[in-house]
């Protein structure tokens, strides 16, 4: 039996544009247990952005449950959502997102200093281990604008790690990167998924659904499609079949 | 939240953005470098002040006979005799808390030698005058009881009045003068004491025993003024009281409206002068003031540009956990870190520059501690009142909108 991370029943959000209401989501519901690697996709206006600000609890549910790890966060007030953010969520964005003027190390410790939980050198050794995981052992004291954009987002992808939280969620994670790069990303998520991460991620493009165990489609507010991906293609064959750069 | 991570963000922050965070500082430097060197310079030209005034004889105090009526008239207070030599004797006996006391009767007239001749006072004095007025004797002697009780016709002069009578001769000591047909022996000769700070020749004087003036020249039988001394400068309210009381009960005076005598003590004149350096420090300080006010604004201005700049650093904040008061409290700790570190820079300079006024330009001034502690409150004050609005602006940002923000 596995455990279930992220329980969604019903979710509805409203936006009040001017006098009109717009329904960004009209009831959604699915389940993602621990270890999946889901895509969410869905062409702009979707709602996808809605459901990634919902799931990443940056913003609450007009009506319906939200349920990660257990965790009721529809009744959670701001400060506790922060919490549960540093706690349970490792971000991923499409810009990086890095501090700039800022070592790599520097960057990846950012989450762990709004934890009182860990001393100074956990914090060092914590973001020590994430660098290795992303495999960046070499550049952990690179400043953030000295790296090239697949480098800066394996920074951002071990800061994602490195507060060891049971979903990581990618908004267009390889939106910003060459063929190439990107296939390298995907690579490290499908390596991160075998090792039993679960990764919420979520993207506009068709092809990287088939790098991942499950896709869920949305379209005006709702799902139109959940489906089990039986035949996951390996992002590193893939990049092998492209033409070598350099 | 250890409160310590925040304080390392925002060094952090301030460290990475060095030019900007020095130039912010740049405001607080100036505001308080201002206001401690003007606060410095105006206690240092007070102090000096007091120390020309203090060597005047900073615990005189002056007992005069009080303007009267006489028949509807208002008299001249030196014409007034109610300063008789009994009130000299008991003042002299009774007074605790003075250390020396001297009657004063001046006669004015032409001093003449031969072909020289210039004109002065006579300051009938006793031998106390030169520790009330901080004087000292060159050569020979000061006068002694002897010669007070017996009218001596002696005097010691000063250094104006020698050169004037006695030009070329370089001890004056034994030479005889006239003053109006009385031959007078010169028997001292004073230290030169130069002008005052209110630019009275000190030097032109000559002393004779009281009697002398009183008996022989003025023919009177009372005493145109005293001075005294008090022990010390703390001392010189209770002996002005104890002064007051004594004539009080010498000439039987029940009412305070009725005294025929008044009391001015230096004192008084030092705190009348001081308050006046004491505006001008003021005034100094408060255009110094609003220096570091600019200061205060250039670092709201720098901040709220700071919050638009990094809007986008603060949502990425937001998102890995950070709740609003960490984002407040990382903002308010940059801008009051800048203005405290502005404040220290501020103040080590203010020493600066008040130990090159002091010691290259020769201009008095002594930084305070009052000031310094000021100095740094304000720091402190501006920091956070001028970091609280674009910090609590930082901290109300929505977190999506923050992320998103380009």
């Amino acid at each position: 039996m596995t455990k279930t991370i992220i329980e969604v029943r019903n979710l509805t959000r409203d936006f009040v544009v001017g006098d009109e209401v717009v329904h960004a989501l009209r009831g959604v519901s699915f389940a993602i247990e621990e270890g999946e690697f889901v895509t969410i996709m869905g062409t702009s206006g979707s709602g996808k952005s809605t459901l990634l600000n919902i799931l990443g609890c940056l913003d609450t549910p007009t009506s319906g449950d939200y349920l990660l790890d257990g965790l009721a966060v529809r009744e959670m007030n701001k400060n506790r959502r922060a919490e549960v953010r540093n706690n349970k969520i490792g971000f991923i964005f499409q810009s990086y997102n890095l501090l700039s003027r800022t070592t790599a190390l520097d960057n990846v410790e950012l989450p762990l200093l709004y934890n009182r939980k860990y001393t100074a050198s956990q914090r060092k050794e914590m973001a020590r281990k994430a660098l290795v995981e992303v495999g960046l052992e070499n550049r952990m004291t690179h400043f953030s604008n000295q790296m090239s954009g697949g480098q800066q987002q394996r920074v951002a992808i071990a800061r994602a790690l490195v507060n060891e939280p049971v979903m990581l969620l990618a908004d267009e994670a390889t939106g910003n990167l060459d063929t190439h790069t990107s296939f390298e990303i995907l690579t490290l998520f499908q390596k991160l998924h075998q090792s039993g991460k679960t990764i919420v991620f979520v993207t506009h493009n068709p092809e990287l659904s088939a790098y991942s165990s499950r896709t869920i489609v949305l379209r005006d507010g709702q799902v139109i499609e959940d489906s089990r991906n039986t035949h996951i293609k390996s992002a590193s064959e893939t990049l092998a079949t492209l033409p070598k750069i350099n | 939240m250890n409160y310590w991570n925040l304080f390392y963000i925002a060094l952090r922050a301030i460290v990475s953005n060095k030019m900007r965070s020095f130039l912010t500082m740049l405001g607080m430097i100036i505001g308080v470098w201002s206001v401690i060197t003007m606060l410095a310079l105006g206690q240092g030209s007070k102090e000096s002040i007091r120390s020309q005034l203090s060597e005047m004889g900073s615990n005189i105090i002056m007992i005069h006979p009080n303007m009267g009526m006489m028949g509807g008239v208002r008299q001249n207070a030196s014409d007034q005799q109610s300063l008789k030599p009994a009130d000299y004797e008991s003042l002299k006996k009774e007074c605790v808390h003075i250390a020396a006391i001297t009657p004063q009767l001046t006669a004015s007239g032409q001093l003449i030698n031969g072909v020289n001749n210039a004109p002065s006072t006579l300051y009938g004095v006793n031998s106390d005058y030169l520790t009330i007025k901080c004087l000292r004797i060159k050569s020979g002697n000061m006068f002694n009881e002897h010669q007070i009780k017996v009218s001596a016709k002696v005097a010691v002069i000063g250094k104006t009045v020698a050169d004037n009578i006695f030009p070329g001769v370089t001890d004056p000591v034994g030479q005889v003068f006239r003053f109006k047909n009385i031959p007078m022996t010169v028997i001292g000769v004073l230290e030169a004491k130069g002008t005052n700070s209110m630019g009275q020749d000190q030097d032109d004087v000559v002393l004779v025993p009281y009697t002398t003036v009183q008996k022989r020249i003025l023919a009177i039988n009372y005493y145109q003024s005293m001075l005294a001394s008090a022990k010390s400068e703390s001392e010189s309210q209770a002996a002005t009281e104890e002064i007051t009381e004594i004539l009080r009960r010498n000439h039987h005076i029940t009412n305070p409206e009725d005294d025929d005598f008044s009391i001015r003590s230096m004192e008084e004149l030092i705190s009348t002068i001081s308050s006046t350096t004491n505006v001008l420090t003021i005034l100094l300080a408060c255009i110094a003031g609003i220096s570091l006010l600019v200061g205060g604004i250039g670092i709201m201005n720098i901040m709220f540009v700071s919050v638009t700049e990094r809007t986008k650093e603060i949502g990425l904040r937001m998102a890995v956990g950070a709740k609003e008061r960490h984002i407040l409290l990382q903002f308010l700790i940059e801008s009051v870190v800048i203005s405290v570190t502005g404040g220290v820079i501020g103040i080590l300079l203010g020493f600066l520059s008040a130990w090159v006024l002091t010691n290259l330009v020769h201009w008095n001034s002594t930084v305070q501690a009052s000031s310094v502690i000021l100095a740094f409150a304000v720091c402190t004050a501006t920091g956070v009142f001028f970091g609280w609005y674009p910090a609590k602006k930082a901290a109300r940002l929505d977190p999506i909108d923050a992320i998103h923000y380009e």
